[in-house]
């Protein structure tokens, strides 16, 4: 699917997910977290950042990984993306949506 | 992204630790989800809550048929203890967290822990026998009306 983000035409996933990572930058991130009633912050960047490095080493992301980030704590990541933060956040940071349970 | 159940309600009356994992699993997951969740610790369910005994919960080797262990064997002393120790390992490899961690995690995530009163008293049990996390001590009706809104759906472990 072909999804216009900042102007620019993107490839994403039927859940809006993009599937190519090339075409990720910091605008695209500040226009879908817009979609999700996000703005984003230094503390949003940080936690985006974190979420790319561990998606590059292929480890999968969790919420007991998140607790043990040393980045930020589970009860600033439901603050700062409400609603399914791993899902949101993920959704924001261009890779795909986690497929753990936990 | 939106669902219709809003808030998912669990009332944990077990002490085996497959039952507790379903819970927690289920009510972390909705928070996950964005969707609220709450659980209610009744009979022995508390269990899993006090603090001397949560992280020494058992799985069910006698009269568990997925167990695939004759009845008999089941009962044999360390039999519980050996498979637990078997299925914990297994749940660490899957990066699933001890009850404890658990708890701390499910409570961060903005899930309610909840004490039946009745079943509090049954046990003999004081405030300070239970976990730090937990939200309060309640009667069944104040339960329900926790479950009063819409998009709510409770579930009995």
């Amino acid at each position: 699917m072909k999804k216009i983000i900042a102007n620019r035409e993107i490839d994403v996933n039927e859940d809006g997910y993009l599937v190519d990572f090339t075409q990720w930058d910091r605008e695209i991130s500040v226009c879908l977290a817009g979609e999700c009633e996000i703005v984003m912050t230094e503390r949003h960047w940080e936690v985006i950042e974190y979420i790319h490095d561990k998606h590059q080493k292929e480890e999968p992301l969790s919420i007991r990984g998140i607790k043990k980030s040393g980045v930020i704590n589970i009860k600033e990541f439901y603050a700062l993306f409400p609603g399914g933060p791993l899902k949101k956040a993920t959704l924001i940071a261009g890779i795909p949506k986690p497929k753990s349970c936990i | 992204m939106s669902t219709k159940v809003k808030k998912m309600l669990f009332i944990l009356s077990k002490a085996t630790i497959e039952n507790a994992y379903a819970a927690f699993v289920m009510a972390n997951g909705a928070r996950m989800e964005g969707i609220e969740s709450e659980i209610f610790f009744t009979f022995f369910g508390l269990e899993a809550i006090q603090k001397k005994k949560l992280e020494h919960l058992h799985v069910a080797t006698v009269g568990n048929p997925g167990m695939h262990i004759p009845t008999m064997l089941g009962g044999l002393p360390g039999m519980e203890a050996f498979a637990t120790k078997m299925m914990k390992k297994e749940m660490e490899k899957l990066d699933m967290p001890p009850i404890g961690e658990f708890l701390e995690i499910l409570s961060d995530s903005g899930c309610r822990l909840w004490a039946c009163k009745l079943a509090v008293d049954m046990f003999h049990l004081k405030e300070e026998d239970l976990i730090d996390e937990l939200d309060g001590i309640l009667t069944i009706g104040d339960f329900y009306s926790r479950a009063d809104q819409e998009g709510c759906q409770l579930l009995f472990i």
